[in-house]
């Protein structure tokens, strides 16, 4: 698909010639200038998974032949600065969704020990609606991850990664632990990790398929045996994390490109998309496409033309374009106007008031109901809630109870206000982020469907008379 | 385990360290020198660093409202209600869980914190049910008196209209604690309680989001002698007390402070009444005694108060039964059966609830007839130092020090059912300070791990004199404050005084060694309210020889515990009873003379650290029972040997002047002679052979050890109940 298309500019190559706005970054210790204005597509050299698709050997042997565990003893033998400093320089920021600079966490893994080991655990718990990517990889690319995470635990002087998987990823849990157990018998980890000198042990553990398990803290409590349920912050996992020791949690998209970064580069990696919102990116577009798929293009893409180069357009053409979630479920939704001109990273996202999230698009044309799909969402969450604090608990399920009105229009158009305001109410004051992503939802579906909303709500009136809400409220 | 080697790790490496893992442990901040300026609603506050925010608030009078919070359990930060604007921060924080940092600038009365507060309570409501009416919690209650304070002043519950509110089954967890689970907020103190501080996981959560529910995984009684405890830390609700249900409301009830008598402990206590009558009892912060916990006992065995009491003074007619009589011929009957007996044959009892007034007044009563024949049911060895020095029968190192212990050794005692609290304490010390216990006596459940050691009573002789090669015993002799605490129990037997000797000499040779010279490591723990209070005033432990000697009159003060049985009597003894009820002592006597219980009597009791407290009069004694101490006064006067006092002021003059110990209410006494009794004790380190035994091994033979709580129906529903579980299979 993409792999016929040629890349226009090469971000590395283009620091002259191309008139765009010059962006001062400070990227770790390198400063960057940007003057890119295109971006994508990208160019079949620059892929970093070359067997997204499964077409070729996902074991150790045709791993070796993309290029992965090639010389993973250098990296490793040019120490934890040298790694640190080029995933700093790469501008990597975390895959998982709240998009934290990579570089910099690994950082704070590197305080003077006190004695406790450290941790690597990765989350491969990708439970969030209309997000496949970490998938491909365990099962196609497992020797992309294993490579991650020693090279990553080396960073940060982990002593084993703990890679959580999802419970229902059956076959994918099968295939990352046969590659795991390649690795270990061919030494590129376990003891004297690729002759390194350096030991590394890579556990996976299965979850049992809570979404909140997703949550960092919560999955280091699962993986400790316990209810997951997040954790209170501070202490930072970093200080306190897996079994009471320093511990970083990184998303497997995150650490499985972290070896080619360092192969290649930081400065490589740095050279797609825009500033700050560097590198290339695993976007998966499902919903009112013609060809869903998963594909790994640059950062900064504009959206409408990723659906349109790799998902064969919107069903029945972008004019049938309702609204797209742009980044997982709990992202806030964008109408058509947004999503025509709007770039896919994280601060585009941001300024047009929703997010990056996962980067997994799904995309709603006409024939949608809207409301309906979001209260679908909304009856998602308040399942998943772990019920340990209040806002969380209370307040989704309060959210599912009237959104499932609105999609009659059995409720009093105040009650949209209402509505908004008990999203804000649980916004914020929770312990993890799971009742933000209840609420943003709600609040995308407000900020841009209120004239549906109400449309409803007279519909209904007119049918059956006013809602009961209308005396109540 | 809540303890995990972890956390050791973590204490050894870097002390610093341990307070942010305070998430999961108890809230108690270690003290720092150096300190750090916060300023709350623009007030400047120095505190220490790793202080929470709330703390720092409490400090300044700015109290941030709460419902999980609690400051003697781990943070758990899931109500949300302690929300407060931190400048700078773009998100409200939790005050509870979140520590200070320099310069932090907190707002408590903020638009913020206020519409944050107002967010929280509506949640909070949503689902709660509207029940307040009907509620034994109201007034008393959390919810409602937060939501009057920082609560929205109108309801948009439309969606209660449509789908109702969440009903949650109620759970049965035994005879004590009454559940109604829609009331539930699941702020989870009651789980912290039971894992922390009870140290029994039977509660928890089970589902999620607005499915979970508090509970005990299956249906279960929650086994634990603390379990009372959960129902004064429900911030609503959904926890209250079963005997006490729909009984009273808190506004119409008086509260007296008093102390606890069922226990040697003597718990501080609040006794509600109302119309005469003792309605329950709920426990009084004293952070050197109980902190603010109470056992289940001392709790709930109040309403034995009403039951099986004497109300009208009995004598025994011609066929043997005891019939009411008038005060006059019981006194009469009771002052001529004491004059005309022989002073070698006169014998006098005090049992486990005497208080000091009372036992003075006996006392000099016998001593004026020309006896010194007055002595305690329980037993306590007087050879060596006997009872002469105040430090061989006492808690020396107090109840609160021996959180700070680093070793504790238990000898022939199962502390957890003798002294509650105590162990809570030793438990507190297992969790927080890593404190190893050893245990010589029966394995019984402590609710922590320890070193069984055996339950030889050679042992103790083996620790004493340093021959032992067991691991216990380079660890005592390793520890920087160690305690042994001796079960008095083991004292009754012929190798008691041996026992005691070995404890004091193994006691008191790691006592010598220790860099902190206040460091009390012996410990005897007695078993009774009574005994400390009865060998100050120079009452001879146990009724042995006196008893054999086949007395003519025995006067049982409250002597219940059926050391005095009519088989051990002369045919023709007269027994005079004294006591609040009919239980083992009243049945055998030919007089009875009705006292009044601890909660119906201005009296002293002396715990067993040797600290005195004073009990006040909750309600008039029933019927026509007085005050005991007034009823020896009286008998005296008839008898013809008058005692010198006509008024409680007068009683205690005389308590102070035989210990002044014994008045100095609150205080606990330095005590010493450690060394004298030590040299006393050399000659009595005889072989011992015998093997240790408790009493009180498991749940079921703790609730009924008095005659209160056997008097009690809420606690023969208790040992019901624990049977009844001990039969299924959870």
């Amino acid at each position: 698909m993409a792999g016929a298309l040629t890349r226009v500019i090469q971000g590395s190559k283009s620091h002259l010639g191309i008139v765009g706005p010059l962006v001062n970054i400070n990227n770790g210790s390198v400063r960057y200038q940007q003057t890119k204005t295109k971006f994508g597509p990208l160019a079949d050299s620059d892929r970093i998974f070359t067997n997204l698709y499964g077409r070729h050997d996902w074991r150790l042997k045709g791993a070796l032949k993309r290029g992965d565990w090639y010389k993973t003893k250098e990296i490793l033998l040019k120490g934890t600065d040298w790694i640190v400093n080029e995933l700093k320089t790469s501008g990597l920021r975390g895959r998982g969704g709240a998009g934290f600079p990579t570089g910099m966490k690994w950082s704070f893994m590197n305080k003077p020990s006190d004695g406790r080991p450290k941790y690597l655990v990765v989350n491969a718990d990708e439970g969030e609606p209309g997000t496949c990517k970490d998938r491909e990889i365990m099962r196609h690319d497992p020797h992309k991850l294993i490579e991650g995470c020693l090279i990553a635990g080396r960073a940060m002087g982990a002593q084993a990664a703990y890679i959580y998987i999802r419970g229902e990823f059956y076959n994918e849990a099968s295939n990352l632990q046969v590659a795991i157990a390649e690795a270990y018998q061919a030494g590129l980890i376990g003891r004297n990790a690729c002759g390194s000198g350096y030991d590394f042990d890579v556990f996976v553990h299965r979850g049992a398929g809570a979404y909140i398990c997703g949550e960092e803290t919560a999955l280091i409590e699962s993986i400790e045996g316990k209810q997951g349920k997040p954790r209170l912050k501070p202490p930072f996992p970093a200080d306190v994390g897996l079994f009471g020791c320093p511990t970083t949690v990184n998303n497997v998209e995150t650490i499985a490109v972290s070896p080619t970064i360092c192969r290649r580069g930081g400065s490589w990696f740095a050279s797609f998309g825009r500033p700050r919102n560097s590198g290339t990116k695993l976007f998966n577009i499902s919903g009112h496409v013609n060809t869903p798929c998963t594909v790994e293009e640059e950062m900064s893409i504009p959206l409408k033309e990723l659906i349109e180069r790799h998902a064969g357009g919107v069903t029945g053409g972008w004019d049938n374009l309702l609204a797209i979630i742009p980044g997982g479920s709990s992202t806030p939704l964008i109408p058509k106007d947004v999503c025509s001109t709007v770039m896919m990273d994280f601060d585009a996202l941001v300024a047009a008031q929703t997010s990056l999230g996962t980067a997994a698009i799904i995309v709603m044309d006409r024939s949608t109901d809207i409301v309906k799909a979001i209260a679908r969402l909304i009856m998602f969450y308040k399942h998943e809630s772990c019920g340990q604090c209040t806002p969380c608990r209370e307040g989704v399920s309060w959210m599912n109870k009237i959104i499932y009105r609105f999609v009659e229009g059995n409720a009093s158009p105040k009650e949209i206000d209402m509505l908004w305001e008990i999203s804000k109410q649980i916004e914020g004051h929770t312990i993890c982020a799971l009742g933000d992503g209840a609420a943003w939802p709600v609040q995308g579906l407000i900020r841009h469907f209120r004239p549906e909303l109400e449309r409803r709500m007279a519909d209904y009136a007119a049918l059956h008379g006013p809602s009961r809400a209308e005396r109540l409220y | 385990m809540l303890r995990q080697p972890l956390t050791r790790a973590l204490a050894l490496s870097s002390p610093a360290r341990a307070a942010p893992l305070a998430v999961r442990r108890y809230a108690e901040i270690a003290p720092q020198p150096d300190k750090v300026e916060v300023f709350i609603d623009d007030k400047p506050v120095y505190v220490p660093p790793g202080t929470t925010v709330l703390q720092a608030a409490a400090q300044v009078g700015v109290e941030i409202p709460r419902f999980c919070y609690h400051e003697r359990l781990a943070v758990a930060g899931n109500c949300r209600m302690c929300l407060v604007e931190v400048e700078k921060s773009p998100k409200p924080v939790a005050a509870c869980a979140m520590p200070v940092m320099k310069g932090m600038r907190v707002k408590t009365n903020s638009d913020l914190t206020r519409k944050a507060r107002e967010g929280v309570m509506e949640f909070l409501l949503v689902n709660h049910p509207l029940d307040c009416p009907i509620c034994d919690q109201g007034g008393e209650c959390d919810l409602q008196d937060q939501s009057m304070a920082f609560g929205s002043d109108k309801s948009r519950f439309t969606d209660i209209h449509f789908s109702g509110k969440r009903a949650v089954e109620d759970k049965d967890v035994g005879p004590l604690i009454k559940t109604i689970m829609t009331r539930c907020i699941h702020c989870t103190r009651c789980i912290r309680f039971a894992s922390e501080v009870a140290g029994v996981d039977d509660l928890g959560t089970t589902g999620r989001g607005s499915d979970m529910q508090v509970g005990t995984y299956v249906e279960k009684m929650f086994l634990s002698e603390l379990s009372g405890n959960i129902i004064d830390l429900c911030p609503v609700g959904a926890l209250t007390s079963k005997p006490y249900s729909f009984v009273a409301r808190p506004w119409e009830t008086r509260r007296i402070d008093s102390v606890d008598v069922l226990d040697p402990l003597g718990s501080n206590i609040v006794v509600a009444t109302r119309t005469n009558e003792v309605l329950r009892i709920l426990p009084r912060t004293n952070e050197e005694i109980n902190e603010e916990w109470l056992s289940d006992k001392s709790r709930f065995a109040c309403d034995g108060l009403k039951r099986q009491r004497l109300v009208t003074p009995l004598m025994a007619d011609s066929r043997g039964n005891l019939t009411p009589v008038d005060w006059e011929d019981a006194v009469v009957a009771a002052s001529r059966a004491l004059r005309d007996c022989p002073a070698d044959k006169l014998l006098a009892v005090a049992g486990d609830m005497a208080d000091a007034e009372s036992l003075v007044a006996l006392k000099d009563l016998l001593n004026r007839l020309g006896s010194e024949n007055a002595c305690t049911e329980q037993y306590f060895p007087l050879e060596g130092a006997g009872i002469d020095l105040r430090s061989t029968y006492l808690l020396n190192t107090g109840i609160a020090n021996v959180e700070d212990a680093d070793f504790v050794l238990l000898i022939g005692t199962n502390v957890r059912f003798e002294a509650p609290l105590l162990n809570t304490r030793i438990r507190k010390a297992f969790i927080q300070k890593d404190t190893d216990v050893a245990l010589v006596g029966p394995k019984v459940d402590l609710t922590y791990d320890y070193v069984h050691v055996g339950e030889s009573a050679s042992i103790v002789k083996d620790l004493a004199s340093g021959t032992s090669s067991h691991e216990v015993l380079r660890k005592l002799e390793q520890a920087k404050r160690p305690v042994v605490i001796l079960g008095a129990d083991q004292l009754k037997t012929q190798e008691g005084a041996a026992l005691l000797a070995y404890t004091q000499e193994l006691a008191l040779r790691l006592q010598d060694k220790l860099e902190d010279k206040n460091w009390k490591v012996l410990n005897v723990l007695q078993r009774t309210a009574s005994q400390v209070a009865a060998l100050d005033i120079g009452y001879k432990p146990g009724v042995g020889a006196l008893l054999s000697a086949g007395p003519q009159v025995v006067y049982l003060l409250g002597a219940d515990s059926g050391v005095v049985t009519r088989e051990s009597l002369p045919k023709d003894a007269v027994v005079i009873y004294q006591g609040h009820h009919g239980d083992a002592g009243a049945s055998i006597a030919d007089i009875v003379l009705p006292g009044a219980a601890y909660t119906e009597k201005r009296a002293t009791y002396v715990n067993a650290e040797g600290r005195a407290q004073q009990a006040l009069p909750a309600v008039s004694p029933p019927g026509q029972a007085r005050e005991d101490w007034k009823i020896i006064r009286a008998i005296s006067e008839v008898v013809g040997v008058r005692l010198p006092y006509d008024n409680l002021d007068e009683v205690r003059d005389r308590l102070s002047e035989i210990s002044p110990a014994l008045v100095t209410y609150g205080d606990m006494q330095n005590n010493n002679y450690f060394a004298q009794a030590r040299a006393l004790a050399q000659s009595l380190q005889k072989p011992v052979s015998g093997n240790l035994d408790v009493k009180l091994k498991t749940l079921e033979d703790y609730f009924m050890t008095d005659a209160i709580s056997r008097a009690s129906p809420t606690m023969a529903k208790c040992v019901q109940a624990v049977l009844k579980q001990k039969q299924s299979t959870y």
